[in-house]
Formats: structure tokens, sequence, C-alpha cells
């Protein structure tokens, strides 16, 4: 302590390699999972869906379902008590639909019963008659926002054009713990919802406004989450078990199907793009022109805001003289979309990097020199108009990846099987393959945008547990798997040097700590703790056997604006963070089929505040970006999901994600605690279109859509063109 | 829900008899996949993995007798010699865990025309060989599979065994799918050298209703290679690969085109038949 004699040095501070907690429960099966969780006299609910993408609700049968023996409870949109739709900004998704579906899996009815199967099979007999209606995708729908940004002089024109159109598939978050919560009726009347979530206060809101509890009767607690990426934020079953759990008066626990969990969650926005570059012919870029298109399915979600990250980010962390940027997105009966790593920056950067490539190659320019003589630096005005204060080593960031060893050469045949494309599959011994190098850049916002304050809260006390200090960290912050636990401790350990620091589970009996996305918790909720701990320094004399020392602090981020609605301009980031990727892969040219040998990355992270947690994260945005390149997507046919199983939506496994190099920098910045950046999403953004590159680099063809399918990589058809 | 635990082959049979229709678990990796997404539901359940007479294989001179019961995990270790393209399509199922666990048997049973252990079979004309308490018949596996997930398995029945030739010549087996593990094969391709027989056969799987020969491909190339050097034309062996692919009768689904499954299976048909004459080559040198 600091306060005695002789300082003893406190291990498990910031900066070092501490263990996660949960790391060997995970690994073992002993972690419990919100799908793990039970109580006496546990109920279970079920949910009954649309099969239709839209379609109007003629009517709705539940008798047969209410007779059967041990239901409990079969609800409908005439059984929501209170506000009959939710939403985390605009609130426009039914709990219970009840005049129309507009999306296939929308939800319709829902039904507790004594046990699992009983609710299912009263689900079977739930009757709801539907007359469907005609299924709108893509610019056909409905627009819900549309960004532009008009920066620079718009009447422009440049020595050398290129131009291309570009294409992102439906990505999903495909996390491995389906939704799943419990609630429990209280004895006040209202629930204690435990439930696997990214942002426990923005539940909180939506299910006390719909069941009609107040705040203080709805309490959520964060169980164990098996993934998240986004596809968390929005709600899923937490309103429904709390309206059956308060209907039954039993705790009603839900957890989706593998299968369910594909309709229950939103996505990744699929997008259609219209690129034109120019440039001089000595390569400096004059202007940028992109049209973006995404769809945003049936319900907002977090739409606005995805697609105005789209626009800001649509060139790239290049300085550009003149944009002319149109995001739009649009509503339709295709599944909800909404937050997913990376949160717009993702689609545009598949095609930004792809139109870089194709101007370098116009050029006769090295594609990396030519992004190096156009990077953003510190000082430069993004399009938006706002000026880069924090750190922008895009030009380092390059230079740093291009000078890393390359992988050994193709020459080098790999002597194992799994090595080759296709893997212990057997589909070639050499014959075909082709070796590609691809390099790509992305940058992103951390924290939210356009004048939302996502303050985060934490209240810190230390105590004198059997004569020696115990520090405990209270916030709502959710650990979703990425170490916000075990760097929180390290943050209280470091300021208040007490080794003995416990990390409650969080939940909503203390203050927000703002949704766990956008990269910010580690800034956000960590500035929190550091101001906490801070706080209960300054009253350490005051600790005394009967007397704990207990803070409460919030960290709020300096001030953002929303873009203007006409021109895009306007100071709406927090932040930024950067990310360089290189990807050598090896394409069996004549089947199509990928073995990405190595990802090679250079990310400035401002401080790494644990270093296995760190690489972690960037490793797991990588495998994620590599997804998209070459296989995630859910495939639609008139709004319906083709394939919702594990089966036929494919993740990478361990035979497909390559050895990663990785190269971190460290360049403090200014307005983070302790000088750190956000982590967790820009590994996603430049991985993919860098594997991309490198395919085409291998192939020769264009490749202007993600996933890369087999079959694409043995036809020349492209859509890309230049003059 | 019963389930029932049958110790022996005669135990097995008669609950099989006694409860028709119940369903038969043997590595569960097909049948607990259909239980927990809901398309199956049953109210009795034979677990066949405590009969030990299913789970092995032995040989009887040129005959390999694979119980139905024997994991990928085994054969993979036990038969790679003996049945090499077989073992080659096990080492292609699904992860570690699923060939520890999932069996030929099962498979043979679940009849879908993605299932890997098939053209192996299919090529090397395996027979398979069924009990129930009225007696034993042998079908070949041809016949025995009769369209996607279907077969002529009786509600008595089981699958007791599967019987093969000892690989007679080279042979070979590979799958394309858009991922490097645990994929279903958008299609596959077995090639059966019988160097004996002067015989070259070829099955096709994932394009088509069920796993398919390539007849006329399989006659032009044992018309074609000179069987004492192993030699073969590349005409004649770009004409093989244009047969296999004609054979096939894919569709456009949601793993993969049909266009793009014949381009694959001529690829797959032209290295794999060279790969296997190679070997010959090898061998005859
Ligand atoms: C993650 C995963 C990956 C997979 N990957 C692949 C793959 O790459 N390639 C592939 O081909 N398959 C794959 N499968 C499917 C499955 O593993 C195989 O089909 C396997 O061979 C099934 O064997 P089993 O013993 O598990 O069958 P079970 O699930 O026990 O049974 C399958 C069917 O056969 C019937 N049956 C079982 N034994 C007998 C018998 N003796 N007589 C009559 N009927 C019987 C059952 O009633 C059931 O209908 C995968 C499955 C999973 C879950």
């Amino acid at each position: 302590m600091a306060s005695s004699g002789t300082r003893t040095l406190v291990r498990g501070r910031i900066g070092e390699l501490v263990l996660r907690p949960d790391g060997v429960p995970k690994v073992t099966g002993a972690f419990q999972f919100a799908s793990d969780l039970s109580r006496e006299g546990m109920a279970w609910g079920v949910t009954v869906r649309s099969p239709h993408a839209h379609a109007r609700i003629a009517a709705i049968d539940v008798s047969e379902a209410a007779a059967l023996h041990g239901v409990l409870a079969v609800l409908t949109h005439a059984d929501v008590p209170g506000r009959k739709t939710y939403g985390m900004e605009h609130h426009d998704q039914p709990v219970l639909a009840w005049d129309e579906v507009r999306y296939e899996g929308e939800p319709v009815v829902i039904v507790a019963a004594v046990d699992l199967e009983t609710a299912r099979l009263a689900a079977a007999r739930v009757r709801v008659h539907y007359e469907e209606l005609p299924v709108v995708t893509w610019d056909d729908g409905i627009v819900l926002r549309h960004v532009p940004i008009r920066h620079g002089d718009q009447e422009v024109s440049a020595e050398v054009v290129v131009s291309g159109t570009y294409e992102v598939g439906m990505q999903d978050q495909a996390f491995l713990g389906p939704e799943s919560g419990l609630a429990i009726p209280a004895e006040d009347g209202g629930i204690d919802l435990h439930v696997a979530t990214q942002w426990l206060h923005v539940d909180q809101e939506q299910v006390a406004a719909s069941t009609g509890l107040t705040l203080e009767q709805t309490r959520l607690h964060l169980a164990g989450v098996g993934g998240a990426f986004g596809g968390r934020e929005d709600v899923s079953m937490q309103i429904h078990a709390s309206l059956l759990a308060l209907r039954s008066g039993r705790p009603v626990k839900m957890v989706y199907t593998r299968e369910e969990s594909f309709y229950g969650h939103v996505h990744r926005h699929p997008a259609r793009m219209r690129y034109e570059h120019g440039a001089t012919r000595d390569g400096r870029l004059v202007y940028v022109k992109a049209d973006v298109l995404l769809d945003g399915g049936a319900y907002a979600s977090s739409s606005p805001a995805v697609v105005s990250n789209a626009a800001t980010f649509a060139v790239g962390p290049y300085r550009v003289e003149s944009a002319t940027i149109d995001a739009t997105v649009t509503l339709t009966n295709n599944p909800p979309c909404g937050a997913m790593r990376g949160f717009g920056a993702v689609q545009v950067a598949f095609a930004h990097e792809a139109q870089m490539d194709r101007l370098a190659a116009a050029l006769g320019i090295d594609p990396v020199d030519l992004r190096i003589a156009n990077a953003l630096t510190t000082g430069d005005r993004m399009i938006t108009g706002q000026l880069v204060e924090g750190p922008a080593p895009v030009a380092e960031l390059l230079e740093r990846l291009r000078a890393m060893p390359l992988p050994p050469d193709t020459a080098m045949l790999p002597s194992d099987q799994r090595d080759l494309p296709g893997g212990l599959a057997n589909v070639t011994h050499g014959e075909g393959v082709r070796r590609g190098v691809g390099y790509a850049i992305g940058f992103k916002n951390i924290g939210f945008s356009e004048g939302f304050d996502d303050y985060a809260t934490a209240r810190v006390r230390v105590s004198l547990v059997d004569g020696a200090p115990r520090v405990e960290v209270h916030t709502a912050a959710c650990e979703v798997g990425q170490g916000l636990v075990t760097v929180l401790a390290q943050i209280a350990r470091t300021e208040l040097e007490i080794a003995d620091v416990v990390v409650l589970q969080a939940d909503t009996l203390v203050g927000s700590a703002g949704s766990t996305s956008a990269s910010r918790q580690t800034w956000m909720t960590g500035g929190a703790v550091r101001l906490a701990c801070e706080a209960v320094r300054a009253r350490l004399h005051e600790l005394s056997p009967e007397r704990h020392v207990e803070e409460t602090a919030e960290h709020h981020h300096r001030p953002t604006v929303p873009l203007d609605p006409v021109t895009g301009q306007g100071d709406s980031v927090v932040a930024l963070a950067f990310a360089a990727h290189r990807a050598v892969a090896d394409v069996d040219c004549e089947l199509g089929l990928v073995r990405v040998v190595e990802i090679a990355t250079s990310q400035d992270v401002g401080r790494i505040i644990n270093p296995i947690q760190c690489e972690g994260q960037i490793q797991g945005g990588i495998a994620q970006g590599l997804g998209l390149a070459v296989m995630e997507e859910i495939q639609l046919g008139a709004g319906r999901i083709r394939n919702a199983s594990f089966t036929d939506y494919l993740i990478p496994t361990v035979l497909d994600m390559p050895t990663v190099r990785l190269d971190i920098l460290e360049t403090p910045h200014p307005l983070a605690p302790y000088g750190l950046n956000g982590v967790g999403e820009p590994p996603t953004i430049a991985s993919t279109p860098a594997v991309v590159a490198a395919l085409r680099d291998a192939s020769g063809i264009a490749l202007a859509r993600v996933p890369v399918r087999p079959e694409d990589l043995t036809t020349s058809s492209s859509s890309v063109s230049s003059s | 829900m019963t389930v029932l635990r049958p110790a022996t082959l005669a135990a097995a049979l008669a609950a099989r008899s006694e409860h028709p229709g119940a369903l038969l678990v043997a590595g569960g990796t097909d049948a607990m996949v259909a239980i927990n997404s809901g398309r199956l539901r049953a109210e009795v359940t034979v677990d066949l993995t405590g009969v030990g007479e299913l789970a092995s294989w032995s040989r009887s001179g040129s005959t390999i007798r694979i119980g139905s019961g024997l994991t990928y995990t085994r054969l993979i270790a036990e038969l790679g010699d003996l049945c090499p393209g077989l073992a080659m399509a096990s080492r292609t199922v699904g992860s570690p865990q699923i060939r520890n666990r999932g069996t030929v048997g099962g498979n043979v049973a679940t009849a879908s025309p993605a299932g890997d252990a098939l053209p192996p079979l299919v090529a090397a004309g395996a027979v398979i060989e069924l009990a129930s308490t009225d007696g034993v018949r042998r079908v070949p596996i041809g016949a025995f599979l009769v369209g996607p997930k279907r077969s002529l398995l009786a509600p008595n029945e089981l699958i007791t065994a599967i019987e093969l030739p000892v690989a007679r010549g080279p042979q070979q087996f590979s799958k394309v799918g858009p991922r490097n593990a645990m994929v279903i094969a958008v299609c596959s391709l077995a090639v059966d050298v019988d160097v004996a027989s002067r015989r070259v056969a070829v099955a096709i799987g994932s394009a088509g209703p069920t796993t398919l020969r390539a007849l006329e491909a399989e006659a032009v190339a044992s018309a074609a290679i000179d069987w004492t050097t192993g030699a073969l034309g590349d005409a004649d062996l770009a004409r093989f690969a244009a047969l296999v692919a004609q054979a096939a009768r894919p569709i456009d689904d949601v793993r993969g085109t049909a266009a793009y499954r014949r381009h694959a299976l001529a690829v797959l048909a032209r290295r794999s038949l060279g790969w296997s004459l190679e070997a010959l080559r090898r061998a005859v040198a």
C-alpha cells in the first residue's frame, strides 16, 4: 500500500501479461454461460416466429397451445403491458408482431411451459394465419438515412480515373453462445434478468418500457457471454423472458437454438458500392466519388450510425482534396442488420482498398507506395472536415508492414497436405497453385460518434479484509470474452497499488458503462475505473477495519457533433485507430480454392495494457476478416435465409487461419487514459481487403465481391473497369 | 423417450424387430443433430455403441469386412493400406471429434449424396450386409442407395457390415469445399484403379441425387491406359475428365453452382487419375 512505510511492487499492473480469470474454466467447460443458468422451478420459454419475409397477420389462434398440459403462458402483442415496440435508438421493432411481419423469423407469439419439450410442442400448435405480401430488398426499400459528404471542390477532373462496383455479402457475428437468459420474478413485482448482452442499461430501459416496470424494478445482471461482436447490442429474448416470467410467476429461461440464433440477432449490412477515384499521373489522389448502399433489413437497429460510419470512412485513411460520398441505408424485408465489429468501416474498406490497387495498377506505381504517398497524417483533415488530432501513423504502419519478412515462397513446396488449398481434402498436390500477396490499410472511430455521450461509470471500494486491503470494482461493463475484467483489475492495481482486486459481476445496480462495442470499453470504463481509483486514493487515509472507502466516477469522452445533413461536415468522431495488413495466399487457380499462408499486420494500439489479450484481439479480428474474405455469408433468397446453420454458414477453422505475424506500435493517444487506444475492431477492417488483394494477385481475376467463392476464382468475369 | 442399449447383435436385432422404426444411434453425429434441430423425434432409441460385433473389422482373403460401427478414427489408423481410398475419404470427414464418434455404417444409413464414405465404397463395388431377426441379405451399395437420404434399409433391419475388396491398385479420394476442414462436399470424387482386372472405377459425390458412377469415363480410361506401363495420353486423360463431368447431375444450391461442380469434377478427375497412374508407373518401374 502506498501509505505503508515499505513499498512492495504489486504485480498484475497495466502492461503486464496477466492471465484472464475465465480462461481455464472456459477451456475445461466449467465456465457458466448464460445458457447454463438454472433455478428451482424454472420454466422454459420459446418463440413462435414468422415463416415469411413479409406478410399480413390475419389471425392468431393460441387456444390449442394454451390448452396443452404443462403450458404456463402463451402471449401475443395484446399481452405486452407497456410499450409494444423496442429498439436501441428508434423503438420501431414490435416486441411481438401484430398487423404485419416484416422479416423471416420475426417473433409473433411466445410460450412458457414447465419444460422445453412441452414449450416446443405448444409453439407448434400456435396457429397464425398469414397473407403474404411482396418482399422488398435493396434499393426498393425505404430510405432510412442518407449521409452525403461534400468535401472540397465538387467540380473536379483528374488525369487518371479508375472506377469499380463492389459488393459485400451479409456477414454474421457467428458467436458460439446462442442468445440466452433467465428472468426471475422478484418479490417487489419486478424482475431480475440474467442475460448475455453487450450493454445492460440499454436493455434495462427497453425491458422496463415494454413490461411496464420501473427501472428500479428491472434489474439486469450479466450472465456468461459466449461472444458478441455487435450481435448482442439489440434486444433478443430479454423482453420476452421477462414477460413470460411476470405472467407465469416462475423463473423463465430462454435459449435460442443455433438455427434460431441466425434469426435472433442483427447481421453485418450487405453493401453495394460504386467508386470512382481520380489522381494525378504521379499518384496524388485528386478526388473520390462513392455511392454506398447498405441494406438495413426490416428495422432500424443501429443502421443510422452504421451508414454514418460508412460515409465517414469511405475513402480510407488517405488525404484527398475532394470527396463526394452518398451513403444510404434502406429498410427492406431482409433480416435486420446492425452492429458488427468494424461497424460500416468494413464494407467501404473492401471497396476503397480495391480501388487503391486499381489506381496503382493504372498508374504503374507500387500499391504500397501509392498508399504511403497519400497517407493521412496528424494535422490533416478527414473528408468530414474534422482535424486529425491524435496519432495517425498510416505511412509508418505501411512501411513497417512492408519491411516484415515474407513467408518462404512456393518453390519450397509445403510438405504437409494441410498447408495446401483444400487441406486434407486432397484436391491438389501443387497443381494449379499460385501465390499472391496483397496489402491493405483501414481505420475507424473509437467510441460512439455524432454527439452521443456514451459515458462509463465505475464504483471502486477499498475495505480491509482480515487486515489486508481489498479492492472491489463494480461496473455495468459487459465482459463478452475480450478480457475486460482482467484489464479493469490491472488498472485498479496500478492506481491503488493493492494486489487483491475483485471485479464484481456487472449489473444495473451501478450506473451505465455504455456498450461493449466501438472498441471503447478499455478506454471508457477503464478510464472510469481509473478516475474512481484516483478519488479513492485521495481518501485512503480514512480506511479502517470499520470503514471502507468508496467512490463512483463517470468517464466522458470529448463531445462530438452530428454530421451536417447536407454537407456531411462536422467533428463527429472521438478518436481514430489504424491497422494495416499483408496477406499471402496460395490459390488453386483451377479449382478456386484458397489457403491463406500468412497474414502480417501492423497496428497502432496506443499502449498495450495486456499483451496477450491485445494479441488475442488482433488474431481474432483477423480471423473474422478472413472469414468475410473467403467464406462467411448469410445467403438470402427473397428475404429468406438459406443457410441458417453452422453446416452451411462457414467460419474459418484452425486449418484456415494462417500464422499471424504481428508488429504492434504504441503511439500514446493524447485523449485516452494511459495513452491507450481501442484494439478490437481495426484488425477486422483491412484484413478482408488484404486477403482479397492476395487472391487477385494470385489469380489475375478482379474479384469485386466478398466473400470470394470458388466459382469466382475460376471465371474471369468482373465488373471493375478502368479508364 | 426410451433408450435401449443392447450389448449383443442378437439383442440389437430383437430390439429392432420389436420396435420397428425406432431410432438407431451409432456415433450420433447425424442423429443427434437431427434431434436437436427438431427435425427428428423418437419415442424409442436404440444405442448401438454397446454392440462390440459391429465395431470391428476383419479380412478374409481379398475381402475386407468393416463392421457398421467402426469409427473413422479407427478406420484411418487401421485400414489405410488395405482400403486407401476409404481412409482418405475418412480423413476428410468433419473434425477429430466427429471422426472419433462417426461411423461408416452411419454414413451409409444416412445415404446423403454428400456422404464422404460413399464414393470410395461405390467405386470399390462394396456390398452392404443387412440383418434382421428374419436373416441376412447382401445388397450392392449402388442398389442400396436409392436417392437423397433414401436407401433400401427396412424398418426391422440393421446394417451389420460393409464388405469391399482389398485395394487392387492405386485409389484416390478428393473433395471440394470452400473451407479447408470440416466442410460438406461441394463435390467429391473417388477413383479406384483395379490393376488385376485392368479396370478404372469412378464415383462422384455431392453432384447428383445419390452417389453416381461415371461408367463411360471408366470404360474410356480402362481401354486407353497402357496397363503394362501405366501410361495414358493427355487427350485420353482430358476425355476421361470431360466424361466424368458429364456423368454428374449437379444442381445449384447454397453450397455451389451446378456449373462449378461440373468444372471441379473434371479437374479432380484429371488430377486423381493422373496421381493414380503416377503411382502405378512407380510401382511398375
Ligand atoms: C460437425 C459435423 C461434421 C460432419 N462432417 C461430415 C463430413 O465431412 N462428411 C460426411 O460424410 N459426414 C459428415 N458429418 C455427418 C456424420 O458425421 C457422418 O454421416 C457419420 O458417418 C454418421 O455416423 P454416425 O455413426 O455418427 O451416425 P448416427 O448419427 O449414429 O446415425 C446416422 C443414421 O444412420 C442410422 N444408423 C446408424 N447406424 C446404423 C446401423 N448399424 N444400421 C442402420 N442404420 C444405422 C441412424 O439411425 C441414423 O439415421 C458431419 C457431422 C457433423 C455433426
